[in-house]
Order: structure tokens, then sequence, then C-alpha cells
């Protein structure tokens, strides 16, 4: 048989069929929708949360103070220290060469007001080089000025939330407004965007870190941050810093730091293990969908006994029976896994544009899950079409009522 | 042409074990036109399944154009099929999805010719049968007589030696029955063998020769002379 003529034959038992075919299309495609869609998300969540630690940057380096001894993840946000990071020690890992800039960091929560507008905000006390490590961009005005780590000012850079609930619609640029018992004159606005680490930018005030030593009356810092000139530093980068402190410390190595590869490794596991299990919960309906294909296959066994008989009767080997019937069912997963494949890009690419979150499948999952609809299509289909090739071809003829 | 030695078949229905076909010694030329009757159950359809290869005996042997059948497989037994043998049934075994000139090139395209060559073989037998303003119609929208034309057109596109028919007019009224009788009677005197199973008296009697069939045995077989 030729195989145009054999696709003709399938084309046209499926059109002879159609909502039987349309069920199974139907079966096949949510199947593979599932995968799509279930991979996607857990892609989606992958890449999200490894982008929001790329954030940080490659080069970049924390330091905490306090020793903590861990393989990876995340040390404890508080801790008690046993020896304060002073802002001198950051001017001092500022001075080491491998250090591209510094940003110290004071942090605390203060009441802010203007006018009789006020509320709680989280204040980070940091520097110019902040915005720059971070990647922040104001949306009005400039960054905190470039100040010596120790010169306090009055000055803020305030997130685009904070300045709704404190101005309203009133413009915020060159205003005062109060923090505890200071005033700060608003010098820049920062650009929308989404909590970044567990950061809400939006609702932060920025000050310079001298200021919020005082303002919170503390001397030693929350983290320093430590960007170097190149990923290549990041070993020897590491090594310096802590020698530095460790001499300012009298001999104590008494920090910790993290950069972005522990934190990455730990997660990038995690999601990824994520995105499998997720897959292979999705496969499960495309097995289902196979032996959907095994039932109707058979079904279409029994109802076209005349048929396979006359073919048999013609000249038809076993062989090219059993072929129909594969093909037949071959073909509606492929359609079906088709169609699912692009109804799931279509589904992914509806909520990339809802939610603006990295949904896309990854290239594998569209591939194993065709593959997988096939492979199904002809395993189940199998059976039916092997006892349609069997069938005695007397037996297929006999008219129904002898049956 | 066929050669039947000995060639008994049995079924089993529940209990009881039903011979088909008794020990049945037959021959017959190329060319000859045999009517086979006799009372339901007495063997004839499975005469007719195993002459078409579409039964084996139990027991016997048959040779078919001087080929032994008992030990072929299954693929040689398909090809012989395909490339000897045309059936006619009563209730035509068309495709009801098909449409008639589909139907009638079916075997052809199972056996892997190419489609203008199945319309160069096609064509003249369509001319024939007046089959050529109904091509593009499926089964269902075709009359009795239509419908065993264009099953006659599919046994025959293939040129077989030897055409089975299975009570070709037993669905058909007695006017489109004679136009079927008479195509498959000047089919035969173009040299192809026709083998006839019929309850019909009237019909049987226009054969050659006719076997007359009892409990799986031929019980009659006479010769009727050439009018």
């Amino acid at each position: 048989m030729r195989a145009a003529d054999a696709l003709g034959l399938w084309l046209g038992a499926l059109r002879g069929h159609r909502s039987r075919s349309l069920m199974l299309l139907l079966a096949v495609g949510i199947g593979v929708v599932a995968v799509n869609l279930l991979t996607g998300l857990g892609e989606g969540a992958r890449t999200y949360i490894l982008g929001e630690f790329a954030v940080l940057g490659r080069n970049t380096l924390i330091v905490l103070p306090g020793r903590k001894e861990t393989s990876g993840g995340m040390p404890p946000i508080t801790g008690l220290a046993p020896r304060d990071l002073s802002l001198q020690d950051a001017q001092a890992i500022a001075r080491l060469p491998s250090v591209l800039r510094v940003a110290p960091l004071q942090a605390g929560q203060v009441e802010v007001s203007v006018g009789n507008r006020n509320r709680e905000a989280f204040t980070l006390g940091t520097s110019h080089e902040f915005f720059a490590i971070r990647q922040l961009q104001v949306s009005q005005g400039q960054a905190l000025p470039a100040l010596h780590f120790d010169e306090a000012r009055a000055v803020c850079v305030i997130g685009a939330k904070l300045r709704r609930e404190l101005f309203g619609n009133a413009p915020a640029l060159g205003q005062w407004l109060r923090a505890g018992d200071r005033r700060f004159r608003v010098v820049g606005i920062l650009a929308e965007r989404g909590e970044s680490l567990g950061m809400d930018f939006g609702e932060m005030l920025i000050i310079p870190v001298a200021s919020a030593q005082t303002l919170f009356d503390r001397e030693g810092l929350f983290r320093v941050f430590a960007e170097l000139r190149g990923p290549h530093l990041l070993a020897s980068g590491k090594a310096q810093i802590r020698a530095t402190i460790r001499e300012r410390h009298e001999g104590e190595d008494d920090i910790t730091l993290i950069g972005q590869d522990a934190m990455l490794a730990a997660f990038a596991d995690i999601l990824r293990a994520l995105t499998l299990a997720l897959a292979g919960i999705a496969a499960i309906s495309l097995l289902v969908a196979g032996i959907l294909i095994m039932n109707v296959t058979w079904i279409s066994v029994s109802q076209r006994t005349a048929e396979i008989g006359l073919l048999k009767a013609i000249g038809a080997t076993s062989a090219q029976v059993r072929l129909l019937f594969l093909g037949e069912a071959t073909l509606l997963a492929l359609a079906g896994a088709v169609a699912g494949l692009l109804l799931g890009e279509a589904l992914l690419w509806a909520g990339r544009r809802l939610w603006d979150f990295p949904l896309y499948a990854p290239w594998w999952a569209g591939a194993s899950a065709l593959g997988l609809a096939l492979l199904t299509a002809l395993l189940f289909a199998w059976l039916p079409a092997s006892r349609a090739a069997a069938m005695q071809p007397v037996d297929a003829l006999r008219p129904q009522a002898a049956r | 042409m066929i050669r039947l030695r000995g060639v008994t078949r049995c079924f089993q229905l529940g209990e009881q074990r039903v011979m088909g076909l008794d020990a049945v010694d037959l021959d017959v030329a190329a060319g000859e036109y045999l009517a086979v009757t006799g009372p339901s159950g007495s063997g004839k359809s499975t005469l007719l399944n195993i002459l078409g290869l579409l039964d084996a005996p139990d027991s016997g042997e048959y040779w078919l154009r001087g080929e032994a059948t008992a030990a072929l497989d299954e693929v040689r037994r398909a090809e012989l099929r395909s490339r000897w043998i045309g059936f006619v049934f009563q209730s035509y075994h068309l495709i009801p999805r098909l449409t008639a000139r589909e139907n009638i090139e079916l075997p052809m395209l199972l056996a892997g010719i190419e489609p203008a060559e199945r319309q160069r073989r096609s064509a003249p037998l369509i001319e024939r049968l007046g089959l050529g303003d109904r091509l593009a119609h499926r089964p269902g929208e075709l009359s009795g007589g239509q419908r065993q034309r264009v099953a006659i057109a599919r046994a025959m596109c293939m040129q077989p030696a030897l055409l089975l028919a299975d009570e070709p007019t037993g669905n058909l009224d007695s006017q489109s029955g004679g136009e079927v009788v008479a195509l498959l009677e000047e089919l035969n005197r173009e040299g192809l063998t026709l083998l006839v199973v019929t309850h019909d008296a009237q019909l049987s009697d226009r054969a050659g020769r006719q076997l007359l069939m009892r409990d799986g045995k031929v019980v009659e077989d006479r010769r009727r002379e050439p009018a």
C-alpha cells in the first residue's frame, strides 16, 4: 500500500467517525495541555525565583555580622553577633583592590509622617552605591547623593507606594517628611518595581547610612553589600574580605559571606524537582488519554468487523489491517498533541500577559508530551489493532445476526 | 483451477460439533460456471469460504491453480486472494464512508497500485457496469442493484481468475437481480471461473454445472448440456 493511500484511508476513517475522533482529540489535547501548562508553571516559578536572586548580581557578596556554619541556604536575618559590623569595616572592604563598590546597610521600622498623614515605613540607611548594586532606578529626582559613609544628610528617596500614601496627588519632590524625630527632604522617588529578595521597595524610605545610625541610635550595620570587579574574583574577594575583617576584629572570624551561587544552588535543585513532579502529574492525564484511545479503538474494531473481513477478503494482509487501526490512533494522537501544544502555548501566553510572570514551558516538556502522546496511542491501540489483524475473515464477514 | 481432496471443516457450536464440510472432493476447470445449492447449514458457505481462502480446512488439501494452500502463511494467502479471487456478497459489503470509486479501487489501493494505473484499470469496468455517473456517490445513496454492481466492479478490478458469489441476488428485486446475473454470466463467457452459492432454483438452473450439498457433502454434481 502506498503511504499516501494509507493516509487517505486513515483520514477517511477519522472523518467517518467524527464525534469519536473529536472526543479522542480532546482527551489527548487536554493531556498535552496539562503537561505543558504545569511544567510551564513550574519553570515559571523557577525562573522567577532565580531571576529574583539574579537581581543581586553574580559579583555581589553580602556580608553579615556573626559567624554561621551553613553549607548553603539563608542565614537568619537577625542574630546576636559577637561584634558589630561598623562603617569603618565597610570602608576597609571598599578599599580592597578586588572590590568595585560597597553599600553598608542599616535597617529599621520608623513612623513617617507628612502633615497629618503618617504610617510605619521600612527604612534603609545606605549609600549612593546601593542603587547601583541593587539596580534601583528613580522615576523622579535622583538617587542618594554620593557621600562619605559617615556623613549624615537630611535627604531621602522614597518608594512609589509610600509617596502616594504620604503625598497623595501633590508633588513630593523637594518636600519634607518627618521620620521618627527627624526631618528629611525628598530628593528622589523610586521607579515602580515589585518585591525583590523579600524587600518591597515600593514602601521603602531610603536615607544616608549615617543619618540612619543617629535615627535608630545604633552603630552596628545590618549588613554590607560588596560588589566585586568580576566573577573570577569571587573566591579571592571572599578571602580578602574575610581576612580584612578578621584583622580589624582582633582575629575573630565573625562574619558570614553569602554569594548568589550558594543560594541559587539550593533553590535551583528544589525548583527543578518541583517542575519534574508537576510534569509527572500531568503525564498521568496523558496515560488516561491513552487508555481512552484503547477503549475507543476496541469499540471501533468491534463496530468495523465487517469492514475488516472485507479488507481481508479483497487481499489485505494482517499487517495492513493492523496498520490501518494503528494509523488512525496515531494520527489522532498527533493531531490532539499538536492542538494541545498550541492551546498550552496560548494559555501560557495569556498567563504571561495577565500576571507578568515568566510562564514558559521548556522545550523538553512539549517534546516529551508529544512523544508520550504518540507512544501511548501506539501502545494502547496495539492490542485492539492486533485483534483486528488476527480476525479470521470468515468470522468477520458473517452477517450480524449470526455472530 | 480448483482441486479439493478430502476437505473437512468442523465447527463447534456450543456442545455440538457441526460438520461444515465432510471429506469433499471437487475439481473445477478454468472457465466453468458452477451453482452450489442446498438447504441452510449444508456447507455451501463453508465451501465458498475455503475456496476463497477466507477459511482453512481442518484436514484435506486444496490446490488453487496448482498451488497447495494448506501450508501457506497468512501473507501469501492474502496475496492469492488479492491476485486471483474476487468476492461478491449478498449484503454487498461496501465501506459506507468511501465513494463508489474508492470502493471499486480499494483492492488496487491495498495492492499498492499507483492512482493513475488504478484509474486506467477501473475505467472500462465502470463504463461497462454503467456506473459512470454514480462514482462520487457513497453506498448509502445508491440503489441495491447499483451497490451490487459496484461490488462486482471491485471484485473484477484485479482481474481475478475465480469469482465467488454468495447469494449475489439475495437482496435484489427480480429486475436488478436479473441484470446482475446477466453481468456475471457475461464475465464467465469471457473466461472467468464463476461459482455462485444460491437458494434460488431459477438461478442455479442457468449454471453449466450444479452442485447440491447436504450435511457437508456434495450429494449431486450435475452438468447441463450447453443449450
